[in-house]
């Protein structure tokens, strides 16, 4: 009698929850931006750190020590900004359904961070200064490095959304969340590179 | 857990000839379940297993101090158990548990069928036990012993794989709260019933809504600073480390712009809900709705630049302490409309003494305590006067545990029928009320009277002058242990063998009572109708206690779901 009951509810529950929630609008684009504006927290808290440590500095960089190099992490930037450009066309084709631009545009973006990843790890092998050398190589390291990871997931992203995309009919002009989510955070990832850029390697 | 053992014995009570969708085995409650009721259920559980945890290692702390010599555990121990204490009580219990309150009812109260991302919500909640299981088995080998501020230079002096653990557990712990913010705010923002405008939503929906952007703005800063710490426990840097160019203060800065808004983040969903039981008890539209509504966000804004005033004695600038005294003190004017709100909503109101009612009343006394302490610290003279000593220890468990934990018992004695279907008894609810009630006055105020004589706190042994006070509140912790015995046993027993609950045991308005107990899958048959305001009570319209109209609308709902 018990246990019949109870499997009569599981039943039910299973087939409530195959529908899905569809009936509410898509929120999930909200979502990202509310997530991103919380992840932008965390940068704003490690730059206010490196102000207080760069500001309180009697030498930045302390005296010894090589500054930074401008050409190659100049390059570097410029890639990474363009990247954004290049990102966006691939949101433009699959608003078109063109599922192979998407492809092609998505290629090309994750080829240009792989890059700017591959610049990062030789200027990083070339400093003249390691993590614990001074608060200068320490905050160096740990603000670029960060924001590293957050590159290098997007990268994951981007190969996510490929990989899906064999399968033409995954996405479409009215079902592309995940291409969307990842244009929004490459986007988020550049404007946090550019600050920086200016931060560490323009102010001098 | 608990439940589990009433349940595997079998039910008296007949069971309904058809099942309506709402019945729940205790199994469901160990699922990665993604609905909203069950993720809200295993967050108050879990979290009261560890504010059992907790309160054992603060039972064990007034043992110790019970003499002035460390008698019971040796003072390397005691630091141990402090820091234990404070992680688990704020980020294992209070958090969880006011993440478990916003989990169950947002989606019911704004007639949503659940959150607006269910996988993340479960995620959310599911990072919160290993997180907890990680830092009580670092107690075992190597317990962090830097206090749950982790101040560098001691909490990189004091050993690293326990301090290790401790920063890789409340990263863990901050991710899911930041994840459950992320779902509340959506949810509440976009998911409304469309009849509900914000000006008729209740209180504890606008209470989550200030709740959430704190979590989401302040969280992520202390993520940053425990990186930062990590690396100088790991790594070896110094980034707050004075000797290789570093500063522990901006630790100190970075770490208390989460952890001042972390007590708003705290005890505003409490503050929600207390504004959503008085009323129901005391059958009186709520006094000042707007106000206490809009006082949410004032907090959670002015909550967020008052961070230094537990820096006054970090060798903060004179000026930057006067912009922190006015801020701090400006908070009080919010805070002291909420309460002039649910006093006046008392006022003549048609109060019943239940146990819900009755810990929404303590909740507001103690809390006033706590408020008045809290303003007397912000005053930057009082506040170096009396820094680190057992006035500032009374201070924040009259706020801590007057307000939140009073707080998060209220809510459970009050939607108790709504989560389980049964009623819980009320007579055990007073005597708990009674016991925790007079043990929590017993252990905290003597502990102002020790501050302002001058003892320190954190410090396994004391001067002998001390010892009476002391006495005395371990007497108080004693009890308050005591107290928890009553309501254990109480849910347990109703939640199995209570007394079925009507769909609305209160007659309130607010539309989670507008569905069964416990609410089928999906909360509502449909898109559920306002009748009335959220606090119109003596307005005319009566809710009925148990809606035959909500049992015919299941009862071919799930007939309709057999075939």
């Amino acid at each position: 009698m018990q246990s019949s009951a109870v499997n009569e509810t599981e039943t039910i529950a299973v087939s409530h929850e195959e529908h899905g929630h569809e009936e509410h609008p898509d929120l999930r684009m909200f979502g990202v931006l509310v997530f991103l504006c919380a992840e932008s927290m965390i940068f704003l808290g490690l730059f206010i750190a490196y102000l207080s440590f760069r500001l309180m500095a009697p030498a930045w960089p302390p005296e010894g020590t090589e500054g930074l190099e401008l050409l190659l992490p100049g390059i570097n930037t410029l890639i990474l900004i363009s990247s954004s450009f290049v990102i966006h066309n691939a949101d433009t084709a699959i608003k078109k359904d063109d599922v192979g631009k998407m492809r092609m545009w998505f290629a090309i973006t994750v080829a240009m961070g792989a890059i700017f990843l591959g610049g990062q790890i030789y200027e990083y092998t070339h400093l003249t200064f390691g993590l614990t050398t001074n608060i200068f190589s320490s905050t160096f390291y740990v603000l670029t490095g960060f924001h590293g990871l957050h590159v290098l997931f997007g990268l994951l992203m981007m190969l996510a959304v490929l990989f899906r995309s064999r399968n033409a009919a995954y996405y479409s002009h009215e079902n592309h969340f995940g291409i969307e989510a990842t244009e929004l955070y490459w986007h988020f990832v550049d404007v946090i590179w550019i600050i920086l850029f200016a931060l560490l390697y323009l102010w001098r | 857990m608990a439940q589990a053992e009433a349940i595997k014995t079998p039910d008296p009570s007949p069971s309904p000839q058809q099942p309506l969708g709402n019945e729940r085995k205790w199994t469901h409650f160990f699922t990665f379940s993604t609905d909203h009721k069950v993720i809200g259920i295993q967050y108050l559980v879990t979290g009261f297993v560890f504010y059992l945890i907790g309160g054992a290692l603060a039972t064990a702390m007034r043992t110790e101090l019970a003499t002035p010599n460390p008698d019971f555990m040796t003072p390397e121990t005691y630091n141990g158990v402090l820091t234990l204490h404070g992680t688990i009580m704020l980020f294992l219990w209070i958090v969880p548990a006011g993440a478990g309150l916003a989990n169950y009812l947002i989606p019911l109260m704004i007639g949503a069928k659940d959150m607006a991302f269910p996988r993340i919500n479960a995620i959310a909640f599911w990072l919160i036990p290993p997180s907890g299981l990680m830092l009580v088995a670092s107690f075992f080998f190597e317990p962090a012993q830097a206090g749950w501020t982790s101040y560098p230079p001691l909490s990189i002096s004091t050993g690293m794989l326990g301090q290790g653990i401790w920063i890789m557990s409340i990263l863990i712990g901050g991710t899911a709260s930041i994840l459950g913010a992320l779902n509340f705010l959506v949810t509440i923002l976009k998911m409304r019933v469309p009849s509900m405008p914000f000006l008729k939503m209740p209180l504890f929906c606008w209470a989550m809504i200030a709740t959430s952007l704190l979590i989401l703005i302040s969280t992520p800063v202390l993520a940053g600073a425990l990186i930062l710490l990590m690396f100088d426990l790991v790594a070896g840097t110094a980034f707050f480390n004075p000797t290789g160019g570093g500063d522990p203060v901006v630790y100190q800065h970075m770490f208390w712009f989460y952890s001042h808004p972390a007590v708003y983040i705290f005890v505003l969903p409490l503050f929600g809900a207390i504004s959503d039981v008085l009323p129901v008890h005391a059958r009186k539209p709520i006094f000042g709705y707007r106000a206490i509504a809009y006082s949410s966000l004032v907090i959670s804004f002015l909550g967020l630049i008052v961070w230094a005033h537990h820096m006054f004695t970090s060798g903060t600038p004179p000026w930057l302490r006067m912009f922190f005294m006015i801020t701090t003190m400006a908070i009080a004017v919010p805070t002291g409309i909420k309460v002039f709100g649910w006093t006046a909503t008392l006022w003549r109101g048609k109060i019943a003494y239940t146990s819900a009612m009755l810990f929404a009343v303590g909740f507001i006394a103690i809390f006033v305590i706590g408020g008045i302490s809290g303003v007397m610290l912000a005053a930057v003279p009082f506040d170096i006067h009396v820094h680190d000593t057992y006035f500032v220890v009374a201070h924040f468990h009259y706020v801590l545990f007057g307000a939140s934990i009073f707080g998060i018992y209220m809510a459970i004695y009050h939607w108790f029928p709504k989560m389980t279907g049964r009623m819980l008894n009320e007579f055990w609810g007073k005597v708990h009320f009674a016991l925790t009630f007079a043990g929590m006055n017993l252990t905290f105020m003597p502990m102002h009277q020790l501050g302002l004589q001058g003892m320190n706190r954190r410090i396994a042994l004391y001067d002998p002058q001390f010892t009476d006070l002391n006495v005395l509140a371990t007497i108080g912790s004693y009890l308050m242990a005591v107290s928890t015995i009553p309501f254990i046993i109480n849910a347990i027993w109703s939640w199995h063998w209570g007394e079925k609950a009507p769909t609305n045991p209160w007659r309130a308005l607010t539309l989670e009572w507008q569905t069964l107990s416990p609410p089928a899958h999906e909360n509502f048959e449909g898109v559920p109708e306002i009748k009335t305001g959220p606090y119109d009570y003596g307005l005319g319209y009566i809710p009925v206690k148990d809606d035959p109209e909500i049992y015919e609308e299941a009862i071919a709902a799930a007939a309709a779901h057999a075939h």
